[in-house]
């Protein structure tokens, strides 16, 4: 109670400070230093308007500056030292020396690559369907806050949530994690599904929806043949219980789950909000020119959306770049899932190593810069 | 070739009739506008008989064949909207031979077509251009363009001129018009609010009014006999004067005594049953002539606007009636706050009774 008094009181003060200062600020620019009275009346009103903008954006600009733009620099020249006995040494490039010659380096940075293309991906494939399916049925907006709504849980949360999910206990327990007590119903092989097992159960309507079920089933399972068969025919330890954020290799793609998961919900808003933005007539005229709707969507719609899904893209794989909170809480890092900001926490805050840590953050940082920048540069683009 | 049927077409929001008891026979090679005011439902009409807008009842046939149910490219139609709907990603190439693509024919084919449309069109230098890179004028010959290459039995046209400049609309006007000429096979259906437009392009001109059809005819008959009050005003700028009298004298001619004191007479014949009769005049304004004699109207002229071959007057009104408006030749500012006297050829004095053009009793 005491704390979230204290969290409620930080919030008043952080906000009324905020108000109260653009407020007072202006005021004494207004009343005390360009005052728009006497013989420089005029004058003093044009001072006051270019001096505004800078007086508004001074507290921005100097949290920027203080937590922003000095620890760059600091970060820089740390990589560039190391920590002994609380001195620092200058020793040129001989910590980024050591990172490269670590292994664990390379894991984190081949992770982050494979994080890189298939978290972005996967969200803004997902987040462009659920826009579009969602975009002319009644209940479209449920559905969309329902997609939405992970992006208001705390990357710990979200891993926390599908920690259970992935949760494993004891062959012969019951399982609470979702994933393995669905991967139990595959106990035959992966042709013994629920819908078989269970057939001869249930009332005349079920056992009709069960069939449909599996006519359903059956019509995917041939679409994705090549899938199937393969999943078909490779050994896979069906019937017991998976530690499955142990897989290596895979595991990571668990890891990635929980990151779709939550970016899926932005990507949709802002590509829902574009799509709404494709003028009406061209998709008509598209009709009339004979596109089905696959054609319209992928040869109307979404090249008209391009500049919108070149923004999502990038700013969720900025996101990517910076992943930690996930890996932190899911596994640390062990079992080959370690990526770059995981990393650099275990260099710095685990094993103290400032040098190793600072050079490991500028590698997170010179890897994202480009990225931002082009972000950026497609987002103003965008706004013109 | 296309013959176009419309039989008891109606159209439905929900419980709304916007259009109802649409009956409509469209000949191969004519080019039919509609007009009306605007939410009459011109554009719903459209979009109906290319298939944007669902059909509620009654029948549509192209050639004899029901085109109710069947999608939009396969009923032979192109259409150009209003604001071009070029699609912003594609050249102006690909965004003629869409259609085109989608229909899987050869490059070959394409080429040829697009290449020929362009040159017709005057775009051949545009081809490899974005649309947003090209005028106003040039989008909608774009827009008309990738009509053409899908060679269509039916345009379909809908104000494609509206977002043009008053100059440029002229010219893009008279290409419509040459277009419709060296196309004499295909039927066009154009939409306008632009009664020049209507009356040049038209061979019959289709005017709709509170869901239905008000009248079908060719310029000259809508503008010469309408058949109600509707058509009458409608048609023509400024509008018919309408004025309300009685019938004093029936025969080959009619004898009308005038509300406002005045007395005209029509080359409409009555019976002698029609004496009596409350009816109104319509009296187109440039068929006014001024009169030292019996004057249907007499007034004073309280406004005049000159445009050069014209005038306009603007009579002071009187009681209740609408403002009486003639159009006389020449250059007359002279006439302002003067009183005038007004009369008419017989033959060009309509009349109604309950809204109907008693022409077509
Ligand atoms: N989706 C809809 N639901 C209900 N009513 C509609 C809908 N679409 C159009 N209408 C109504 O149908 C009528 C005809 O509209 P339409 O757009 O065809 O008019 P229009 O003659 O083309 O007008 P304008 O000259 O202004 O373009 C209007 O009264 C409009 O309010
Ligand atoms: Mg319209």
């Amino acid at each position: 109670m005491d704390q979230a008094l204290m969290a409620l009181l930080t919030i008043v003060i952080g906000v009324g400070g905020c108000v109260g200062y653009f407020w007072a600020s202006n005021i004494v620019l207004d009343k005390v230093i360009f005052p728009a009275r006497g013989l420089e009346a005029g004058r003093n009103i044009s001072r006051a308007n270019m001096v505004r903008p800078w007086l508004f954006l001074f507290p921005a600009l100097a949290a920027l500056g203080l937590y922003l733009a000095y620890p760059v620099f600091a970060t820089a020249w740390l990589s560039l030292n190391r920590n002994e006995a609380g001195e620092l040494v200058f020793v040129g490039f001989e910590n980024y020396r050591q990172m490269f010659g670590e292994d664990k380096f390379w894991e984190s940075l081949r992770n982050n690559m494979v994080w890189l293309i298939v978290v972005p991906a996967m969200s803004t494939a997902f987040g462009l369907l659920a826009a579009q399916l969602t975009d002319r049925i009644k209940w479209g907006n449920i559905a969309k806050s329902l997609i939405f709504m992970p992006m208001a849980i705390s990357f710990v949360g979200a891993s926390v949530i599908w920690k259970l999910i992935y949760d494993t206990r004891e062959e012969g327990q019951a399982q609470i994690g979702l994933l393995n007590a669905i991967w139990l119903q595959f106990e035959g092989g992966i042709w013994s599904t629920v819908l078989v097992q269970d057939l001869a159960r249930g009332g005349a309507w079920i056992k009709l929806f069960r069939l449909i079920g599996i006519a359903v089933g059956a019509g995917l399972i041939y679409v994705a043949l090549s899938w199937a068969l393969g999943a078909a025919t490779a050994e896979l330890p069906y019937g017991k219980p998976q530690f499955w954020l142990q897989i290596p290799f895979w595991n990571n793609f668990f890891l990635m789950a929980v990151l779709i998961w939550l970016q899926t919900g932005f990507a949709m808003v802002i590509l829902s909000a574009a799509l709404r933005g494709v003028p009406e007539d061209t998709i008509e005229a598209a009709i009339i020119d004979g596109a089905n709707p696959f054609q319209i969507f992928f040869k109307v719609k979404v090249p008209q959306i391009m500049g919108t899904i070149v923004v999502v893209w990038t700013t969720i794989t900025i996101t990517v770049l910076k992943v930690f909170d996930i890996v932190r809480a899911m596994t640390g890092g062990q079992q080959e899932t370690q990526v770059l900001a995981n990393y650099m926490y275990d260099k710095l805050f685990v094993a103290v190593d400032w040098g190793v840590g600072s050079a490991s953050a500028m590698i997170i940082l010179l890897l994202v810069t480009p990225i931002l920048v082009w972000n950026v540069w497609n987002a103003r683009k965008e706004m013109r | 070739m296309a013959d176009l049927v419309l039989k008891n077409v109606e159209k439905a929001y929900g419980e709304v009739k916007v259009l109802k008891n649409i009956n409509l026979d469209i000949k191969t090679g004519e080019l039919i506008v509609f007009v009306g005011p605007s939410g009459c439902g011109k554009s719903t009409l459209l979009r109906m008989i290319a298939g944007l807008e669902r059909i509620t009842g009654g029948d549509f046939t192209i050639d004899g064949v029901r085109m109710n149910d069947v999608p939009p490219a396969q009923r032979g139609i192109a259409m150009v909207f209003q604001s071009y709907a070029l699609y912003p990603h594609m050249t102006v190439r690909d965004n003629m031979s869409f259609a085109l693509k989608i229909a899987k024919k050869s490059q070959a084919e394409i080429d040829a077509a697009v290449d020929k449309a362009a040159r017709i069109l005057q775009l051949t230098p545009y081809l490899d251009r974005l649309p947003k890179a090209l005028s106003g004028g040039q989008r909608q010959r774009v827009a008309i363009g990738r009509s053409i290459v899908r060679d269509p039995k039916v345009y379909l046209f809908d104000e494609p001129l509206s977002n043009l400049d008053a100059a440029l609309r002229v010219a893009t006007r008279i290409e419509i018009a040459q277009l419709k000429e060296a196309m004499p096979n295909s039927t066009m259906i154009y939409v306008t609010h632009d009664q020049v437009e209507a009356m040049t392009l038209a061979s019959r001109i289709v005017v709709l009014a509170g869901g239905g059809i008000s009248q079908v005819g060719s310029p000259l008959e809508l503008y010469e006999r309408p058949e109600n009050e509707f058509v009458a005003q409608f048609i023509g700028s400024p509008s018919m004067n309408l004025m309300t009298g009685e019938v004093v004298g029936t025969g080959s001619e009619t004898l009308i005594r005038l509300d406002s004191g005045g007395m005209a007479k029509s080359a409409i014949p009555t019976q002698v049953s029609d004496k009596g009769m409350k009816v109104k005049i319509g009296v187109r304004p440039e068929d006014f002539v001024e009169t030292e004699g019996e004057a249907i109207f007499t007034g004073e002229v309280e406004i005049t606007e000159a445009l050069g071959e014209v005038t306009l007057l603007y009579f002071k009104r009187q009681g209740e009636a609408a403002q009486v408006v003639a159009k006389l030749p020449g250059i007359r500012p002279e006439l302002r706050r003067q009183s005038v006297k007004l009369t008419a050829d017989p033959k060009k004095v309509h009349l109604f009774a309950n809204g109907k053009s008693l022409l077509y009793r």
